[in-house]
């Protein structure tokens, strides 16, 4: 039960951040379906940092450091390609599900292209590195700790520092967007631009900061994605977690305590096949692991056909944002 | 335009044309997009020592070239009829995608819908022996089959968005990974029954020429050098064709439109737009479907039969596919058709140069951002128009040749 609290909390935390990041999109107004292009794209460049920075000794020896400097690189280079995404949409008034599919594609074009060129492969794999004493360390960001007790060993046994990153980032965009001036600025850009252009917010702005804390978020959880749940191999995919994230922020009726919710639920229920041998009840069921991967899919669809009803997108999402119409 | 009853004044300006103004927005984007793939490939040979600058050229003339630039006469038939068999299920997932969006719909779920197909057909071509029915029935029930369980995929979302108002987007992406799911399963549970254990590779499903299931090719395949060509590229021709007309010329298809341009407009004018919903989604499951059909029924395709971990490829692109052709049916054949043909440039480019094949993503990805750009460039075009008409249209039209001397006497 532990080890499958341990893994829903590994799986769960990008799941989460990237479903938050397509909120603060969404709720400016600008839909992101190009999170798992982003997702993508973020995933390659921390891989990217992670192996340049390991060829350093000092690196290696400390490789929580790494892991957080990869991390950062990961959600700028989240940030800067999202701005492609403000460009069409905000300045060009472009279609949004165009200029997202675009990016979807283009983020593994890129990233395979030049790995391919560079690197020879198809993936970028985390490799063995060389530490101080000279000792090959192989890649791992996991924090062993098996002396915290039962409760404890779920949150600090196996864990990974980008959980913590992400609580904190949680509770800290949740507080961004609900209770200071600049979330209620952005949330009336998602509702109605033109009103909150009529008393001086500048609408583009909001927007383009939206839709840059989108690509920051996701392309963190990209890289978190990576590093905890992947193995370290960057490839040009993340089994389409940023199209989860996206069915989990709708789940969640864009806001942050469904999105967690979601997040938390979904991530248990796909953890739960991974660990159904270890629990003697599901074992005995002798079920095959495909019918534990329809689970969670199916559970979030019956959820949804009750509480559906109440759901409700921003207003004026994927609008582009028009002076002339109020 | 050379027609001398209109009256002059009276001509739209040929630039400022709906249908030329896209045309033009379309090569516009093209064109950016192949700029982009080249300067992208400059710079790796700038950066790169082994790579000289005119290699660069020659990596975007190959990608350009898709299967003409394959070399040898042969190679480059057999690689054009392998273009056109492997462009069959993008164009019908491309038509999926172009009818969901054309009801307001966004149409994800091709991949799952895509996946149902080729389950669909497969059970039942591989399960109905040839010896007591004929070949060509069974190959008409395997096709019909597949279809109809895309079409009930389908139903899915639709039901979920008419029934429930939940948002398709995501009931696309659960569908998808259901399917992925559902169909590993059934042939993991089925067992020896369709997997290829004939051979060493059991990650596949049998080929359905192991029953004498195959679609006909009217001698394709010897035309284009032994390819896998058949006439599964006309059917799916004809298939965007009758869409074409059902969305253009019939009752139904405005009501399908009508529901996409505004749904409480079209609901006031009394159309059951939940209905609407419901069955445009069908038709994309089944048009999604069709198109796995048609690949699997070809006979000689190794379908992979453990789908859970990823989803193919073919339905995501049935997006781009659709919105290069801005969701006209007889344009999806062309997009589709241009995507492929860059692809097979770019394995090309892979086979002979020391760049890789993901330089036509990176191209088509650009184009696709480009195409976002139409509604900005046509802008463009017509503002351009409005300023130059003055000059312009006499100029052409109406201007007598001294006039014309005049206006270039005083240039220069």
């Amino acid at each position: 039960m532990i080890f499958l609290l341990q893994k829903t909390l590994v799986y769960a935390i990008p799941l989460l951040i990237v479903a938050l990041a397509g909120m603060y999109a969404e709720r400016s107004g600008i839909i992101n379906i190009a999170l798992d292009g982003i997702m993508i794209f973020g995933a390659f460049i921390g891989a990217l940092t992670a192996l340049l920075l390991r060829k350093q000794p000092f690196f290696v020896d400390n490789n929580q450091l790494t892991f957080v400097l990869a991390l950062a690189a990961a959600a700028i280079a989240g940030a800067v390609f999202s701005m492609l995404l403000s460009f069409s949409a905000i300045k060009l008034k472009a279609d949004q599900t165009i200029g997202g599919t675009a990016l979807n594609m283009l983020a593994p074009a890129i990233a395979l292209f030049i790995v391919k060129i560079f690197f020879f492969k198809d993936e970028l794999e985390m490799t063995n590195a060389v530490n101080s004493e000279g000792k090959s360390v192989d890649f791992g960001y996991v924090i062993q700790n098996d002396k915290v007790g039962k409760i404890g060993s779920i949150f600090f046994d196996k864990a990974y520092i980008s959980t913590y990153i992400g609580i904190g980032l949680f509770i800290v965009l949740s507080i961004l967007i609900y209770k200071t001036k600049f979330g209620l600025r952005l949330r009336s850009c998602g509702e109605h631009p033109q009103a909150a252009a009529s008393v001086g917010v500048n609408v583009n702005k909001m927007r383009f900061l939206g839709t840059t804390i989108s690509g920051a978020l996701a392309g963190f959880g990209g890289y978190a994605y990576i590093a905890t749940v992947a193995n370290g191999t960057a490839s040009g995919a993340v089994a389409g977690m940023g199209f989860l994230a996206l069915a989990i922020m709708i789940f969640g009726n864009w806001k942050p305590m469904g999105i967690i919710l979601g997040a938390f639920l979904f991530g248990f229920l796909k953890c739960l096949g991974v660990t159904s041998s270890r629990i003697p009840f599901l074992a005995s069921l002798n079920l095959p692991m495909y019918f534990y991967n329809l689970v969670p899919y199916v559970v979030v669809l019956i959820v949804l056909m009750f509480t559906s009803k109440r759901s409700r997108a921003p207003k004026a999402e994927g609008i582009p944002y028009d002076k002339g119409m109020r | 335009m050379s027609n001398g009853n209109v009256p002059n004044t009276e001509k739209t300006p040929f630039l400022k044309k709906g249908g030329v103004a896209s045309v033009i927005s379309s090569l516009v984007c093209i064109l950016g997009g192949l700029l982009i793939g080249f300067i992208v490939l400059l710079l790796i040979s700038i950066f790169n020592k082994d790579m000289t600058v005119s290699d660069s050229l020659k990596g975007i003339v190959t990608v350009l070239g898709g299967p003409f630039s394959a070399g040898s006469s042969q190679n480059i038939l057999f690689q054009f009829g392998n273009m056109l068999f492997n462009a069959t299920p993008l164009i019908m997932t491309g038509l999926s995608v172009a009818i969901a969006f054309k009801t307001g719909l966004f149409n994800i779920g091709a991949p799952g819908q895509y996946l149902m197909g080729a389950m669909g057909s497969l059970i039942v071509a591989l399960s109905i022996p040839t010896s007591a029915v004929p070949a060509w029935i069974v190959w008409i029930l395997a096709f019909l089959a597949g279809t109809a369980l895309g079409v009930l995929w389908g139903m899915i979302p639709g039901f979920f968005k008419a029934k429930f108002n939940v948002n398709e987007v995501i009931v696309c992406i659960m569908t998808n990974w259901i399917a992925a799911n559902v169909v590993s399963w059934v042939f993991k549970a089925t067992g020896d029954t369709f997997v290829n254990i004939a051979e060493t590779k059991v990650n596949f499903i049998r080929k359905t020429i192991t029953n004498g299931v195959k679609t006909p090719t009217l001698g394709l395949d010897k035309l284009f050098n032994s390819s896998y060509l058949d006439i599964s590229i006309m059917i799916a021709t004809a298939i965007a064709v009758i869409l074409y007309v059902v969305m253009n010329k019939t009752t139904f298809g405005y009501e399908l439109k009508a529901c996409g341009f505004n749904k409480n407009a079209s609901k006031y004018a009394g159309m059951n737009e939940k209905r609407n919903i419901v069955l445009s989604m069908a038709i994309a499951g089944g048009l999604a479907a069709c198109g796995a059909a048609l690949w699997c029924l070809n006979g000689s395709q190794d379908f992979k039969w453990e789908t859970y971990s990823s989803l193919p490829s073919v339905g995501f692109n049935g997006i781009p596919a659709a919105l290069l052709a801005s969701n006209n049916p007889i344009g999806v054949i062309f997009s589709a058709i241009f995507l492929k043909f860059i692809d097979v440039g770019g394995s090309n480019l892979s086979a002979q140069t020391s760049f890789n094949e993901y330089v036509s993503p990176l191209i088509v990805a650009v184009i696709i951002y480009f195409s976002g750009f139409s509604k900005f460039i046509k802008d463009m075009l017509s503002k351009n128009r409005v300023k130059k008409n003055v000059s312009l249209i006499p100029d052409e039209d109406k201007v007598p040749d001294e006039a014309k001397n005049t206006e270039g006497g005083s240039k220069a």
